[in-house]
C-alpha cells in the first residue's frame, strides 16, 4: 500500500493564465449545439425505412455492447494496476507453446461477449504475458465461455454436437493462432499504447484513469465497427444468401464473410446461425467459429488496442484458419 | 481532446446509457434481461467521468498531466484519444434521435425464422389461448397444428404486407440486441377490417387452419391464422420476442 501525499508542486511554476483558445470543450459545446439546433432537419432526413432501421442497429449494437465493454475495461484496469506480473509468470506455463493452450482454456472463465476480450488481452500483453498466449486468450474466450455454449445448446436443440463442435473447433483456432504468431508473429507489429502516464501513479488514479482512457479508445474503435455492422445490416439482402446455400465449399466461405460482416455478439450468434436453415451444418459450424473471432467490430477494436499493422495481418489469418478448422472438423464432429 | 472534454463525454455516454435504460428505451434495442448490466455500466461510466473532472480540477493538477500525454504516440496529440470523439454519435443517436424498435421493413428483407422443438406440451388453458409468435409457427409448421387442434389462438404482433396480396402478422425476436433481429411470420386469413396498415400493432384471435405460404426471402413455410377477431392495439412498450 503506497501512501501518496498530493503536494502541489512548488517547482514547477503553474502558469498564471493561459492564454485562451479554442479547445476540444468548446468545440464539444459547439457541435452539440449546433446538433441542438439542427435536429428537425436531421430527423426529417433520417426518416427513410433504411436510415431508421441503420441507426436502429446502429444504436443497438453500440447499446448492448456498453456493460461488456466498460466490463472488460474494468478487468483491464485491475489487470494493469492492482495484479503483480508476477502473478502471470506463476500462472501460465513458461514454454509459450503450452502458454498458449492453457490461455485459450482460461479463456472460459471470462463470461463476456468479445468487446470485453480485447481491452483484458491488451493488459495481458503490457502486463509482460507472451503475446501468442494473451492471443489465444482473445480468440477462445468469447467462443467457448459457458454463456456463449449455453445459448448455443437452447438455439440447436437436440443437437448437443453444435456444442461440442463450436468449442472444439474454436479452442483448435486459437491455439493454432497462438502458435502461429509464436512461429511467425514480429513484435514490431505491435504498437501498444505507451502507459508510461500510470506509472508513479497512485493506485486508485491509475485505476480510474486506465478505465477512462480505455473506455473512451475501445469504445471510439467500437463505434466504427458498429456503424459499418449496421451498414452491412441494412445493405445486404438476406436473399442473396439464399443462391449461395447450394455449393457447400461456396456456403462456408459465404457464412465465414457473413459473420464477419454482420458483427453479431457471440452470445445471440447462435440464434441467428440456427435460423439459417438453408445451409449445411458445418456451413453454420463456420459461421460460430469466425463470429467471435474476426468480426468488423472487433477488427476495430484490434486496430485500435495492438495497432493497424497486426491487426491486418491477425484478422485475415484468423480467417482463413477458422474457415478451414471448421471445415475440417465439421464433416467430422457433426 | 483534453481531459476535461473527455470527461463531458464519458458523462454523456454513461447519461445515455442510463436514460435509456431507465426509461424502457433500452427494449427499442436489446433484450430487456440487460436492463442491470446497463444501469451499472451507466453508472460506472459516470462515475469515471466524475473522477476525472475532480482529478483535473484539483488546483495545480490540470498542467502537469497534459505534459505527460502529449507525446505517447498514439494520436494523442492533445491528452487523448481522437477516436473518441465518435462515442458522440450514440450518444445524440440514444438522447436526441431515439430511433424506434426495428419494424415491417427489417422484417420484410429478413426471412422468417421459425425453429423447430423436440416435443410440444398441450397448449395451456384459457380462451382463447395467448401464444408468442414463435410457439404458434413452430407447432403449426413442425407440429402440423396436432398440438393447437380447434383451440382458438391469440397472438400479438404488427402488420406487414406478404407474398400475394396477403396480409402478414409478424413479430421481431431478439436473443442479444437489434442486430440479431429475426422475424417470425404468421399470415392473416379470412375477414380482414379495411385499412389495415403497415406496422400497425394488432392482437388476433384465431384457429389453425393448415394452409401455408411461402417465405419469399429465405423459402421457409408461413402459416396461416383464419382470423375471427381483429384489435388495433398501440405500440406494446416490449416490441420484441425473445
Amino acid at each position: 500500500m503506497t501512501l501518496t501525499q498530493e503536494t502541489p508542486a512548488p517547482s514547477e511554476p503553474v502558469p498564471a493564465r493561459r492564454r485562451w483558445r479554442v479547445g476540444s470543450v468548446e468545440v464539444l459545446a459547439a457541435v452539440l449545439v449546433l446538433v441542438v439546433l439542427l435536429r428537425g432537419p436531421i430527423t426529417r432526413s433520417l426518416a427513410t425505412p433504411a436510415l431508421q432501421t441503420w441507426l436502429t442497429v446502429f444504436v443497438s449494437v453500440l447499446t448492448q455492447a456498453m456493460p461488456f465493454l466498460v466490463f472488460g475495461v474494468v478487468l483491464s484496469a485491475i489487470i494493469a494496476v492492482f495484479v503483480p506480473p508476477s502473478f502471470f509468470t506463476r500462472a501460465l506455463p513458461s514454454h509459450p507453446a503450452f502458454a498458449v493452450p492453457t490461455a485459450s482454456v482460461a479463456g472460459v472463465v471470462l463470461p463476456g461477449c468479445e468487446c470485453a476480450s480485447v481491452p483484458v488481452a491488451g493488459a495481458l500483453v503490457r502486463r509482460g504475458v507472451t503475446p501468442a498466449a494473451a492471443f489465444a486468450f482473445l480468440l477462445a474466450s468469447p467462443a467457448v465461455n459457458p454463456i456463449v455454449l449455453i445459448s448455443t445448446a437452447v438455439a440447436f436443440p437436440g443437437q448437443p454436437q453444435m456444442v461440442i463442435a463450436r468449442a472444439v473447433t474454436s479452442l483448435v483456432v486459437a491455439c493454432l493462432m497462438g502458435w502461429l504468431w509464436q512461429a511467425f508473429g514480429k513484435g514490431s507489429w505491435l504498437r501498444m499504447p505507451s502507459r508510461a502516464h500510470l506509472e508513479g501513479m497512485a493506485k486508485w488514479p491509475a485505476f480510474w484513469a486506465s478505465v477512462r482512457h480505455d473506455v473512451l479508445h475501445a469504445g471510439g474503435f467500437l463505434v466504427i465497427g458498429a456503424a459499418s455492422a449496421a451498414i452491412i445490416a441494412v445493405v445486404v439482402p438476406q436473399s442473396w444468401l439464399a443462391h449461395l446455400a447450394a455449393n457447400p465449399v461456396l456456403a462456408i466461405v459465404a457464412l465465414g464473410l457473413l459473420a464477419v460482416l454482420l458483427s453479431i455478439c457471440s452470445e445471440a450468434d447462435a440464434f441467428v446461425a440456427a435460423s439459417l436453415t438453408q445451409f449445411s451444418l458445418t456451413a453454420r459450424l463456420a459461421f460460430l467459429v469466425v463470429g467471435p473471432m474476426v468480426d468488423l467490430k472487433l477488427f476495430a477494436m484490434q486496430a485500435g488496442i495492438f495497432g493497424r499493422r497486426f491487426a491486418l495481418r491477425f484478422a485475415p489469418a484468423t480467417f482463413v484458419v477458422a474457415i478451414l478448422a471448421a471445415a475440417a472438423l465439421g464433416p467430422v464432429l457433426l | 481532446m483534453n481531459k476535461q472534454a473527455q470527461a463531458v463525454i464519458l458523462l454523456l455516454v454513461g447519461g445515455a446509457v442510463l436514460r435509456a435504460s431507465l426509461t424502457g428505451q433500452y427494449l427499442n434495442y436489446v433484450k430487456a434481461g440487460l436492463q442491470p448490466y446497463l444501469v451499472a455500466a451507466g453508472v460506472l461510466l459516470v462515475l469515471v467521468g466524475l473522477f476525472t473532472l475532480w482529478y483535473e480540477l484539483r488546483p495545480g493538477h490540470r498542467h502537469e498531466h497534459e505534459h505527460e500525454h502529449e507525446h505517447d504516440g498514439h494520436g494523442h496529440a492533445h491528452g487523448g484519444p481522437k477516436v473518441a470523439w465518435l462515442l458522440l454519435a450514440p450518444v445524440l443517436g440514444l438522447l436526441l434521435f431515439a430511433p424506434p424498435a426495428l419494424g415491417s421493413y427489417a422484417a420484410g428483407r429478413t426471412g422468417s425464422a421459425v425453429t423447430a422443438r423436440s416435443e410440444y406440451a398441450p397448449l395451456p388453458a384459457g380462451d382463447p389461448v395467448r401464444l408468442t409468435m414463435l410457439d404458434y409457427a413452430s407447432r403449426a409448421i413442425f407440429d402440423r397444428g396436432a398440438s393447437l387442434g380447434e383451440r382458438r389462438i391469440e397472438l400479438t404482433g404488427f402488420a406487414m404486407r406478404g407474398p400475394q396480396d396477403s396480409w402478414l402478422l409478424a413479430r421481431m425476436m431478439v436473443s442479444c440486441c437489434a442486430a440479431d433481429a429475426r422475424p417470425v411470420k404468421v399470415a392473416l386469413g379470412g375477414e380482414l377490417p379495411e385499412g389495415l396498415a403497415d406496422q400497425q400493432w394488432l392482437r388476433i384471435t384465431g384457429k389453425y387452419s393448415g394452409r401455408e405460404l411461402q417465405d419469399q426471402v429465405n423459402g421457409e413455410a408461413i402459416p396461416f391464422i383464419e382470423v375471427s377477431e381483429v384489435t388495433l392495439i398501440p405500440v406494446p412498450q416490449e416490441q420484441y420476442e425473445s
